[in-house]
């Protein structure tokens, strides 16, 4: 972002400026980060056995404030800072998990996850298989992840792959502020440890969304799983982009950009990466015969190179062109000034879609 | 709860036993050792003990059901090792000669007390009551842990070293949380305590101020490289200052004193005085598991050196002399552990019971839909062959 001059308008009064206010927070828009905030808050009344837990989740309200107020609502029994030591968080939230709690934690970043790797890999995903049903480990591993918001070395991977490669782990990311709520609240109910993805570029992105009706709904028993199951986030005919994340937002606008060239794209959310929804994904490409799976994780070896075989070994005769992705570079995640070099953009998706063979 | 609370405890203890809260902390100059490898019971001003270090003795009786577990832990190891060279077995990890230390680990606990044991620590894990057969399931290669974990309250034996520390310290802090009395002994051994997940155990059961029992069996080696390449510090249990608990060292080989310290430290433990670091010296007598060749590491004198030092026969000229262990009671613990010894043959001989469809079983709480794709096609191949 540019410096800017002052965004007040020193012509606006001090009454308009008020009444302005008022209407604002009548019809105020929710933030993907409020969303998560509150997901966290209603699993706390919800459910005794729910427990939040990491580093700076307590009095500071987490570096993103995604646990803002929870301590003080909850008291710190519930929602408590711990040592500086990513291995033992999640070692001991499998301890809790064991003995009838609902951990949920915090990786600070992406990259600051990977100390707690062994903990993730031998146990959390294993306990269950290891011990032939008798231990279940419900817990959820929530991690900031993902680039676009000029953060330096190490807090910008897109490591989703590393756990989605792990048998045993549920693996979620959600792309809207619906999705935030349903999925977080989903996520801390699940019998299965998920490791939850939150794009952190989209923090701060804010919708028209009624949370307290979510929550309603949800404790209701009345919202439409998540889990296992895409979105269309926008039908179309021409071709299909499967995408989840942070890339969702960056699909959209490729396709507004298409349909302004009579292009019509149908956008797939995946939103639950393990277990995948082979069902909607396919359903969208033999639909539309050509598909392109975006995201921002270096491409070797990744979910979108996963998303790519699966879909050509179903879809392979509905198909009139090569599956194509659009993914990060093969390269360590670049410095600030150089992400957007990296990261797939619309122009990208766009030069991929005219690679689809089209008929002339 | 919290470091200022774990400290505000030892300042306290401390003040009881009339000395600093650092020289509660620290071990006693000298390790704590009851017996004599003859069996004979050590003046009292021998025994290493010192103002906040000191250990009443067992009660006859306590001995007794000790001596009868250590016996049965011997026959164990050593039908084990019998049963892996006669092919029936695939991999077992003895712990011959350290059968004091898993005896002692498991004994000390009380009904709603958890144990964390690794991989060497068969003797401990029957020892808390898990049944034979349901601990063998992993070295007889049917499955990972054959036993039901919460139903024992005792975890799986742990193959990454010290991972599961954490999840002991996270059992103990579930258990505060809901102001449950549950005291968790976690175990490991000399070569673990490198690990990070040591470091970050302790502290973390020091700051949540939880009621935890690091066991620590020093027996010398990890695989082949000896404690001198393991760690520098004067012993392992002067790691215990560095997190705020209190430390001590204890002659791995006698019972007596095992049992006697333990019980202390379960006690203190449940009183809420947060955690406590036990390192137990002790000799792995056997080479690492049957894979495994010691005499590319150490000397046969060295070996023959701890032999003299044998936990079950210091114990038993023990309760020998003091008239605690008759014709009579000798004979029925040694019928005792045979009966184990036979359950473990028996069990052997039986074909494994398996079922590869179960593969796909544990994976998830809910069977996914490329699971089930899977299983299918592994259905396919076995109805494949059988036809």
């Amino acid at each position: 972002m540019t410096a800017t001059t002052s965004r007040v308008n020193p012509n606006v009064s001090a009454a308009t400026a008020r009444a302005a206010a008022k209407a604002a927070n009548e019809n105020q828009p929710v933030t993907f980060g409020k969303a998560l905030n509150t997901a966290l808050a209603d699993s706390l009344v919800a459910d005794d056995s729910v427990v939040i837990f990491g580093e700076d989740v307590g009095t500071l309200g987490g570096v993103f404030r995604i646990t803002d107020g929870l301590t003080a609502r909850f008291g710190p029994e519930r929602c408590f800072d711990t040592p500086l030591a990513e291995s033992g968080i999640v070692g001991m939230a499998v301890g809790m998990a064991i003995n009838g709690m609902r951990p949920v934690i915090e990786m600070q970043f992406d990259a600051f996850a990977y100390p707690a790797f062994e903990q993730v890999a031998s146990h959390v995903a294993k306990m269950r298989n290891r011990t032939q049903g008798k231990l279940s480990l419900p817990m959820v591993i929530r991690i900031p992840y993902a680039g676009g918001v000029g953060g330096v070395e190490h807090h910008c991977d897109s490591s989703e792959g590393y756990y989605a490669h792990t048998p045993g782990l549920k693996v979620f990311t959600p792309s809207c502020v619906e999705d935030a709520y349903l999925m977080l609240r989903e996520a801390i109910d699940s019998d299965d440890p998920v490791v939850f993805f939150e794009p952190k570029k989209l923090y701060w992105s804010k919708e028209q969304v009624d949370l307290e009706q979510l929550a309603r709904d949800y404790d209701a028993k009345k919202s439409a799983k998540t889990e296992g199951q895409a979105r269309i986030a926008r039908a179309g005919s021409d071709a299909t982009l499967i995408t989840y994340g942070p890339s969702v937002s960056t699909a959209l606008e490729a396709a507004k950009l298409a349909a302004e060239e009579g292009i019509n794209l149908e956008v797939v959310d995946v939103r639950s990466i393990v277990p995948f929804d082979d069902d909607t994904v396919c359903t969208s490409v033999r639909k539309t015969g050509r598909a392109i799976v975006i995201a921002e994780a270096q491409g070797f070896a990744s979910v979108a190179s996963e998303i790519v075989a699966r879909v050509q070994e179903r879809c392979f005769h509905s198909l009139a062109a090569p599956v194509l992705r659009v993914t990060g570079f093969d390269i360590p995640y670049p410095a600030p000034t150089l992400e957007k070099f990296h990261l797939p953009s619309a122009e990208r998706i766009l030069d991929a879609v005219d690679q689809l063979q089209w008929e002339a | 709860m919290s470091a200022e609370a774990t400290f505000g405890r030892i300042s306290e203890v401390s003040k009881k036993f009339g000395i600093t809260p650092e020289d509660y902390m620290l071990p006693a100059r000298h390790m704590i050792n009851l017996l004599n490898p003859d069996g004979s019971l050590r003046p009292e001003n021998e025994q290493g003990t010192e103002p906040g270090h000191e250990y009443p003795l067992p009660s006859p009786a306590r001995l007794m059901e000790a001596y009868a577990a250590l016996v049965k832990g011997r026959r164990v190891n050593d039908q084990n090792s019998a049963l892996v060279r006669q092919g029936r077995m695939a991999v077992y990890p003895s712990s011959h000669g350290q059968e004091a230390c898993q005896v002692a680990a498991a004994l000390c606990l009380g009904e709603n007390d958890w144990l964390f044991p690794t991989y060497r620590d068969t003797v401990a894990v029957l020892t808390k009551g898990v049944a034979p057969m349901e601990v063998m399931t992993s070295f007889r290669g049917e499955w990972h842990c054959g036993y039901d974990p919460k139903a024992y309250k005792c975890a799986p034996m742990s193959t990454p070293l010290t991972t599961q520390l954490l999840h002991a310290v996270g059992v103990a802090h579930a258990a505060k949380l809901r102001g449950e009395d549950t005291v968790v002994v976690a175990m490991c051994g000399d070569g673990a305590t490198s690990e990070g997940d040591f470091h970050e155990a302790l502290n973390f059961a020091a700051v949540f101020n939880l009621p935890v029992i690091f066991f620590v069996q020093n027996n010398k080696y990890a695989i082949s490289v000896p404690l001198s390449q393991q760690s520098a510090a004067p012993s392992l249990a002067h790691k215990a200052v560095g997190y705020g608990m209190a430390g001590e060292r204890v002659d791995g080989n006698d019972l007596m004193a095992l049992m006697a310290i333990m019980t202390r430290a379960v006690r203190m433990a449940r009183e809420g005085n947060g955690p406590l670091l036990i390192e137990a010296h002790t000799y792995r007598m056997q080479a690492h598991t049957n894979a495994d060749d010691d005499k590319r590491y150490r000397e046969d004198s060295e070996v023959q050196g701890w032999i003299a030092k044998d936990p079950v026969t210091r114990m038993k000229a023990y309760l020998e002399d003091a008239g605690l262990l008759t014709d009579a009671a000798l004979s029925t613990i040694a019928e005792d552990a045979e009966v184990v010894a036979k359950a473990l043959r028996d069990g052997m001989n039986q074909d494994a019971n398996t079922d590869p469809r179960e593969l796909f079983e544990h994976v998830y709480s809910v069977k996914s839909t490329q699971l089930t794709e899977q299983q299918a096609l592994l259905v396919d191949e076995l109805d494949r062959e059988e036809a």
